[in-house]
């Protein structure tokens, strides 16, 4: 069976940069901005292998700032 | 860069923040386990559809601004004395359902009296209880659940037994009243544990609107500033060292 393929979108303003999605994401699509800060001077997640998303959600469950919106398409669709 | 813009569709969708967890940006520090529990609590109120009849109470600590961050009736009680307040709310509307959100300083040292004589009442509550093993909000100093030899400011040295006792297992304490129908020990440190959290509160809930008994859901949290750590480092410290002294799991299950 192919993989599920997914997409996150971060809300990179409420992001505080903790790096717990970067841990907790199995295929390591995330990773934190080196350089680039947001508004409130963190530097936030973004998505820098988006081609391996597998919409698990894992990203999302951990988030303590409820900053990720995770999305999904099965294979057979 | 990004060519799965696609996949973005609203029928796609499978996770988002909740409805009732609104926009304002949380005061807790990156990382905090806080911010977890706040979002499970406020995806358990809006999956139940009890938003209208759901009451908080939230005492000191760092959850005291719990108001802001979830779209539900907040009360603010003294410190410590958040079962007390949610004693007399839920007598006085019994089809509610009321929860107190309280630290380990707050619950375990400050309202330890309120907290033991509500759930040995058997108060229809859920009380969900944040245990960092320190005083996150006031600066980082020793509450009674510290570890023995942990560092915190007003026990530089690492705690002592002679000096400090030992740490409180509350939740095991709570376990033994015959007021309680569930007790359970959670922690939200991984996807796996964070789902079975959710359950947990779930339950608690339904406990609590069902006229059970006093639910209690300890989760096993991190202080990443308090512990002077980063947020991934202070899970893996939690556990290797919060598990062994505080072990997940229910602690108490009745039907």
């Amino acid at each position: 069976m192919a993989k599920a393929k997914g997409a996150v979108e971060i809300n990179s303003e409420r992001c505080k940069g903790c790096d717990l999605c970067v841990v907790a994401c199995p295929v390591q699509v995330l990773s934190l901005q080196p350089k680039e800060v947001n508004n409130r001077g963190y530097h936030f997640a973004f998505a820098s292998n988006p081609q391996a998303c597998i919409g698990c959600a894992a990203c999302a469950a951990v988030c303590p700032d409820g900053c990720i919106a995770v999305y999904r398409i099965m294979p057979e669709r | 860069m990004e060519n799965n813009e696609y996949i973005k569709r609203p029928e796609n969708l499978v996770y988002r923040k909740p409805r009732l967890l609104n926009d304002n940006n949380m005061h807790y520090c990156p990382g905090c386990s806080h911010g977890v529990v706040h979002r499970l609590v406020a995806e358990v109120i809006e999956e139940m559809g009890v938003e209208h009849k759901t009451i908080g109470i939230a005492p000191v600590g760092c959850a005291v601004f719990a108001y802001n961050y979830i779209d539900i009736d907040w009360v603010e009680a003294a410190h410590g004395r958040a079962p007390a307040v949610a004693t007399a709310v839920r007598r006085l509307n019994p089809d509610r359902l009321v929860f107190t959100y309280q630290g380990d300083g707050d619950l375990a040292a400050i309202g330890t009296a309120e907290t033991i004589h509500a759930a040995n009442r058997g108060e229809n509550i859920t009380i969900i209880f944040i245990n960092n093993g320190i005083y996150g909000m006031t600066g980082g100093q020793m509450a009674p659940t510290t570890l023995e030899g942990m560092t915190t400011s007003t026990t530089p040295y690492g705690r002592r037994i002679d000096l400090n006792g030992y740490p409180l297992k509350i939740t095991e304490l709570l376990a033994q009243l015959p007021g309680t129908c569930y007790v359970t020990r959670q922690s939200v440190h991984t996807p796996a544990t964070v789902r079975k959290t959710k359950l947990a509160i779930r339950k608690a809930f339904e406990n609590s609107l069902a006229g059970k008994g006093t639910s209690v859901v300890e989760v096993v949290s991190t202080c990443n500033s308090g512990w002077k750590m980063s947020p991934a480092k202070a899970n893996e410290w939690m556990v290797e060292n919060m598990f062994p002294a505080y072990p997940p799991g229910d602690l108490k299950n009745e039907e």
